[in-house]
């Protein structure tokens, strides 16, 4: 049995997060991880506080295990969100695309453990001295907005520059890649792509059908150009449009910044394969079978122990 | 019908009608790198049972077709 600290701070059996993903991390994923031992994870994505107390009420219906919400702090509604998880006193929040300080004092007054996802040293500091419980530490493997450092250089440099727990996260999605987590000093990890594919994810058909379809080269990453807004998806019609009319010489960040919208709702809601903008890991590739949550925690920590007592075969 | 085979097997690949794709279509113009390339000649070699070598001159669909006829011969 694997132990972390990261599983004693929240009550949950397993280190594994479920990565937030919006159009896709709904109330009866989260709920699936949750009571798999691991932690589920709603996103708030860019709607309405009125969509998220759906969400938490579905995953209160399904699991009375804890799960957290993903906050995207660029969303429009972020302020109305922040003050929803409060009131419906979820036990976790964890937070991307920007700094969470201005919501920290009232989160950690409500008792919310708070756990903001970075991908420099410097945005973990700040997190860090906000308040943060632990951090996820996301390299650019993973799928949707990245940064622009690996797991494989993010994770230890972010370990060494604070002392809260931290989970990595981008690239990871078998036992290997959680125990290579561990001896680059994270306690736990988060999983995006993998749980993409868990069986009740409701996700459209299509959407699942590309990842796992996909092979080593088939992500890219759109809105470099300009910075601030990389993503990365499967390579599609959509995905090579975007990038064509990117680097047009003409083409302003304005232009790029509307490219994509809608795009993921057209992927994850209609399963338009042509238009739509298929976000997903780089480890899509290693992703074959649609399995249970319960399933793929259970192999993920299996595996991850039986290579981590493994690990001696390489000491004299 | 080799040739239908690689526009299937590319369009199958790149998400778009094979009726996108001619002998003419440079991989370039349709969105292959070379990391794409070498992914559809392992392909190719497996569909086709034939050993393909990376080459320079392998641009277009009907340069394909025609080293894997070659080849089958």
């Amino acid at each position: 049995m694997l132990k972390s600290p990261i599983c004693e701070m929240l009550g949950i059996s397993y280190p594994v997060f479920q990565g937030g993903m919006a159009w896709i991390s709904d109330g009866k994923l989260a709920a699936a991880v949750s009571n798999a031992g691991g932690l589920g994870i709603i996103s708030a994505m860019n709607a309405e506080a009125g969509y998220l107390r759906e969400q938490i009420k579905t995953a209160r219906s399904l699991t009375d295990k804890p799960f957290g919400v993903n906050i995207m702090l660029m969303s429009p509604h972020a302020d109305e969100v922040a003050q929803a998880v409060i009131e419906e006193k979820v036990p976790v929040v964890t937070t991307g695309a920007g700094s969470p300080a201005k919501y920290m004092p009232a989160w950690k007054a409500a008792g919310i453990k708070v756990i903001p996802v970075v991908a420099s040293v410097a945005s973990a500091k700040m997190a860090e001295r906000a308040g943060a419980d632990a951090l996820i530490a996301e390299g650019q493997e993973s799928g949707g907005h990245i940064g622009e450092l690996t797991t494989m250089t993010l994770v230890p440099q972010v370990c060494d520059a604070v002392s809260v727990p931290v989970l990595a996260a981008g690239g990871i999605a078998d036992g290997r890649g959680m125990a290579a987590s561990f001896m680059l000093g994270a306690c736990g990890v988060q999983m995006g792509t993998r749980f993409l594919v868990a069986k009740e994810c409701g996700v459209h058909r299509n959407y699942k059908d590309m990842v796992l379809r996909a092979t080593d080269i088939s992500t890219v990453t759109t809105g470099r150009r300009f910075g601030g807004n990389t993503c990365r998806c499967i390579k599609n019609p959509f995905s090579r449009e975007f990038l064509r009319v990117e680097y047009l010489p003409e083409t302003t960040a304005e232009d790029v910044a509307s490219l994509g919208t809608g795009a993921l709702r057209k992927a994850a809601v209609e399963g338009d394969t042509k238009l739509g903008c298929f976000l997903a890991g780089q480890i899509s590739g290693m992703v074959k079978e649609e399995m249970t949550a319960e399933q793929i925690v259970k192999e993920v920590c299996e595996d991850c122990e039986t290579i981590l007592k493994r690990s001696q075969t390489w000491v004299r | 019908m080799v040739l239908e085979k690689i526009k299937e097997m590319l369009a199958d690949k790149l998400g778009i009608s094979a009726d996108e794709i001619t002998a003419e279509s440079n991989f370039t113009e349709l969105g292959l790198d070379s990391l794409d390339i070498a992914e559809m000649l392992m392909n190719i070699e497996a569909e086709f049972g034939v050993t393909v070598e990376a080459d320079a001159s392998l641009t277009t669909v009907g340069a394909i077709v025609a080293k894997i006829e070659e080849l089958q011969k």
